[in-house]
């Protein structure tokens, strides 16, 4: 089998970028259709890329030199970065028509981002991973500032890029100190060159572990690593807000989790310590303050702090490569990121669909959705319930399979953690349900809310899939169960 | 292969929600009675079960077992036992009156409260037939969400602060529950309730089955609610439209004391004889229950917050009687046969307080809604002397209040005699402190309930200016349906304990057959 098949659905995307580019620069004329070539540019990576799941046996290898790792969990996010940018380029279609004339570039960029999450999850040299990271994070800065006129997201793009800045270099100061530590940049090679490692050595690589987490951090949200991310979230266009809180922290996990278990696996009591610290720091801090939160975007930014730290608890559960296991906490952290993607954009396309017709994210406007909009309520209702972790959603066995790898391993305190923040995170859901249903509507604000097509097609697609996730959920879990395979050298 | 009949019973309710969904809004009077009429049918299987069961009360039948999520060993089994039958009789029967009764009452939003009631029941005899623990699970919480909206959309003033106090309260509970499940199924294997329990998780450590059995029971003691897990329950019923009173009143309280019977009892035996007999927390909950739940019933004044607290007293029997049964597991020497008969029967009266408690306090709060919905007003001193103007509702109200008292001949007496019975052998000291409840019920039903509602002289002047002119007119038609079956049910029971005991006395000796 020819190695180059499993670059295709990130040359797809690279192509269309580049397509959607260069078609925008030629004439003047407004080209209308070109957010569809954008799209149909990630739905035929996603058939790429799912083929390739499904129907081509993978050789888990490491190929050009060590760089890229070719296996299912390198797939599985190709599918994951795919699927994001289908999604987000649906939900820019009406916001962006309103808001900005430089389609091209915009579409571009979302492409480019997408990208550059496969590209991370595929990087086995830390030098590819530094470079998808700083991909990465540059088109999603570019992104954050798009509307230049707008003053908050201006603001927002430059918090962004100077918190990203500082957090890129610490983490490139700990890749340097793990490259003199073991003279190498391979991740497969640096594990086996730090398997017999000196004791005193070790406290070289301690300082490179915290030095890189600050980078993982920082993508993934965690606290303390998180203060760009309510502004960010809240100052981006709403589309690139959900870009942001799902496909970037996507990335963030992807190449967390192949540094940690390939190329750190000795380290692995080290590395857990800190995690599970991060992640307690993030649920209790991100559940705490999303509970004063009176914009729903910076609610959402501060809900998906805390939905970080669950999933950091999965990673924390690794139970190593054997097979069998119920509860594993790496199924369980996919299962987890592919139902926080559903729910999390689900609930971001009703964002849009509200902000595009009365201009405004306070959640004191969603008063009376219910007798405006019941779809969009009614839905929005199912995306809460997901992130809440109610069973007959996605949410609950996320929730369950994560929480079991923590019992399952004896993590007992983080699991019983998470069950307190998960109810102190039922209280901020439910307020916004509490709006939507309970509280009277002015007389002005009774126009009903129609949607476009593109935003319907979202809500209706990602509603199915948060209730067949909950309900028929086995080929979800069987499908992250054959996205564990992770190329170890 | 057999009908599917309780996959029929639990899911025809979603079958029709769905249909709900797509009859037309303006069509309200079609939602309303096709949701009646065809609710009908989950209530003919629940008394077709009720009648299969009766020839071997003590085992599970109609079991189904497919398999559900299998990457993470989870199925779809059900099964029903005498206790499950019963319980789904309650469900579905308080389920139709409730939507009989709406038909009249909920004015707003129809479509919707059907939507959500008939989720409701969905979670609500899901949880009472599934045997899987995590499909129980599942089930528990979806009744959660409807409850909550229908709590917060047709309310009374303080809905929104009740309506979330209810969600919280009781997620925290099934949070913790989740935790002890996935303990167990590490520790057993498995998700069958039945096995899990055979399997006897963490027998041979103490300190972590108590930790266990307390999660569960902390789950389930919210629910119940057993004091001091109770706060919810006087806001949250309360506020709650009348129907939704029904419901919480009637069914989903017995969700708590059911899985203290289904499962923890059967799976955490030592444990829970340990915490009701050498170190009797359990008893003591229980009683504080009893009389604390009572004498707040003796100082209030607003009527529906005084039925709800009789429900945390009354609930208190259930707690009782079941620690009790428990209780009799640790007895030195273990007590002897008259023990174990003596733990059965408190066992009996605890599982059959949850039905007459259903019934009953379904009903006075049925009648609650009556003489709200003509007044506007719940204050028990707006009231006085409308024992002369409403003799149909004062009859009515007397008998549901009686049977809630315990007067012998009516369904409460059997299950407070059968607990008081029980726990007396086996828990003196608690039985006799428990027994203060009965006297103090005696005293609100007829001092505050009887006297101050129905007795005395009908003031024109100031019923006209509490109630500014409300009309003053006896039970309509739809009022006397609703309450007929319930008030046949308590009289027949009163006279014919037999009809619901056999099946409950069938699952309690099999319980203790097998310890």
């Amino acid at each position: 089998m020819q190695i180059i098949i499993f670059f295709l659905p990130q040359l797809v995307l690279l192509l269309s970028m580049v397509l959607v580019f260069g078609i925008d620069l030629v004439g003047s004329n407004e080209k209308k259709w070109l957010p569809y070539l954008a799209l149909a540019g990630s739905v035929i990576s996603l058939a790429i890329s799912l083929y390739l799941f499904g129907w081509v046996e993978v050789t888990e290898q490491t190929v050009l030199g060590g760089m890229i790792a070719i296996d299912s969990f390198a797939l599985f996010f190709q599918i994951f970065a795919a699927l994001v940018a289908g999604i987000i380029i649906l939900l820019s279609m009406e916001y962006m028509d309103e808001r900005s004339s430089s389609k091209g570039e915009y579409y571009s960029f979302i492409l480019l981002a997408s990208f550059s999450i496969s590209l991370l999850s595929v990087s086995a040299d830390l030098i590819m991973i530094f470079i998808a990271f700083e991909l990465l994070s540059i088109s999603s800065y570019i992104l954050t500032g798009f509307l230049r006129n707008d003053g908050k997201g201006s603001e927002a793009a430059i918090k962004y890029f100077l918190y990203g800045s500082i957090a890129s270099a610490m983490m490139l100061y700990g890749m340097s100190l793990l490259y003199g530590t073991t003279a190498s940049t391979n991740l497969g090679q640096i594990a086996q060159n730090l398997s017999g490692i000196d004791s005193s050595l070790r406290w070289v690589v301690y300082p490179a572990l915290v030095l890189l987490m600050v980078g993982f951090g920082y993508k993934t949200v965690a606290v303390p690593f998180h203060q760009w991310s309510p502004d960010a979230y809240e100052g981006a266009p709403t589309p690139v807000t959900a870009f942001l809180a799902v496909g970037s922290i996507g990335g963030g996990f992807a190449i967390l989790i192949r540094v940690m278990l390939t190329g750190l696996p000795d380290f692995q009591v080290d590395w857990v310590a800190l995690i599970s610290a991060l992640s307690i720091l993030s649920m209790t801090l991100g559940n705490l303050v999303a509970i004063s939160q009176k914009n729903i975007k910076r609610m959402l930014a501060y809900s998906g702090i805390a939905q970080a730290g669950y999933i950091l608890i999965g990673l924390v559960s690794w139970g190593g490569w054997q097979a069998g296991n119920v509860f594993d906490g790496l199924s369980g952290i996919l299962i987890y990121l592919l139902v926080y993607l559903v729910a999390n954009l689900g609930a971001f396309a009703v964002v849009i669909a509200v902000e595009n017709k009365i201009g405004s994210n306070q959640i004191s406007d969603y008063a009376g959705l219910i007798k405006r909009s019941p779809l969009l309520a009614g839905t929005m209702v199912v995306f809460l319930l997901s992130l809440i972790g109610i069973p007959g959603t996605g949410g609950f066995v996320g929730k369950l399979m994560v929480f079991g790898a923590a019992m399952n391993m004896e993590y007992y305190f983080l699991a019983v953690i998470a069950i307190i923040n998960s109810v102190i995170a039922g209280f901020y859901y439910l307020n916004v349900i509490r709006y939507m249903f309970f509280q009277p509507l002015d007389e002005p604000a009774r126009e009903k809310i129609k949607l476009t097509r593109s935003l319907s097609a979202v809500i209706i697609l990602t509603c199915a899939f948060t209730l067949l996730m909950g309900i028929f959920a086995q080929p979800f879990i069987q499908f992250v169960q054959a996205s564990l395979g992770i190329v170890a050298n | 292969m057999n009908f599917p009949v309780l996959s029929a019973i639990t899911f025809t309710p979603l079958l029709l929600a769905l249909i709900v969904l797509i009859i037309p809004k303006s069509k309200e009077n079609w939602i309303r009675w096709a949701t009646t009429i065809l609710s009908l049918i989950p209530l003919a299987l629940a008394i077709y079960i009720y009648i299969v069961v009766q020839a071997d009360p003590g085992k599970m039948h109609f079991m189904e077992e497919y398999s559900w999520i299998p990457a993470i060993d989870v199925y779809y089994r059900m099964g029903v036992d005498g206790l499950s039958a019963i319980m789904l009789v309650l469900t579905t029967l308080l389920s139709t009156l409730c939507y009989y009764y709406a038909i009249y009452t909920i004015k707003n939003r129809v479509k919707e409260f059907y939507f959500l009631f008939l989720i409701l029941q969905v979670g609500m005899s899901g949880v009472f037939v599934s045997l899987d623990f995590i499909f129980f699970y599942v089930f528990w919480e979806i009744g959660l969400v409807p409850m909550y909206l229908l709590i917060g959309v047709w309310g009374g003033e303080r809905r929104i602060y009740a309506s979330i106090k209810f969600f919280l309260y009781t997620l925290a509970g099934s949070m913790a529950m989740l935790l002890a499940i996935i303990a167990v199924y590490l520790e057993t294997g498995t998700f069958n309730i039945l096995e899990a329990a055979a399997a006897q998780p963490f027998a041979g450590n103490f300190v972590l089955s108590a930790v266990a059995f307390w999660a569960f029971f902390i789950a389930f003691a919210i629910k119940v609610p057993i004091f001091p897990f109770h706060t919810w329950l006087p806001d949250a019923h309360t506020e709650a439209p009348t129907t939704g009173s029904v419901i919480l009143a009637g069914v989903l309280l017995k969700l708590g004391a059911y899985g203290l019977i289904r499962i923890v009892l059967p799976m955490f035996p030592k444990p829970f004889a340990y915490f009701s007999y050498n170190v009797p927390i359990i008893p003591i909950l229980a009683v504080i229950s009893i009389v604390y739940g009572a004498l707040v019933c003796m100082a209030q004044w607003d009527l529906k917050r005084l039925i709800a607290y009789s429900s945390v007293s009354h609930m208190g029997y259930v707690t009782l009687g079941i620690s009790a049964a428990a209780a009799s597991l640790a007895l030195p020497g273990g007590g002897g046969p008259e023990a174990v008969t003596s733990a059965i029967i408190g066992l009996n009266g605890a599982s059959l307080q949850l039905f007459t408690h259903g019934i009953i306090t379904g009903g006075l709060f049925f009648l609650v809604g009556m003489i709200y919905d003509r007044t506007h007003t719940r204050q028990i001193k707006d009231y006085g002397g409308l024992g002369s103007k409403l003799p149909y509702y004062y009859g009515i109200v007397m008998v549901t209040g009686f049977a809630s008292l315990g007067l012998p001949g009516l369904a409460g007496f059997w299950s407070e005699f059968f607990v008081f019975r029980g726990a007396f052998a086996i828990m003196p000291v608690y039985a006799a402190i428990g027994v203060l409840g009965i006297v103090f019920t005696a005293a609100y039903i007829l001092w505050k309930i009887v006297q101050f509602i129905f007795l005395g002289d009908f003031d024109q002047e100031k019923w006209d200016r509490v109630t500014h002119n409300a009309e003053l007119t006896d039970m309509k038609t739809f009022e006397k349906v609703t309450m007929w079956p319930l008030v046949i049910l308590m009289v027949l029971i009163g006279l014919y304990p037999s009809l619901v005991v056999r099946l409950l006395n069938g699952v309690s000796t099999a319980l203790f057959g097998n310890f």
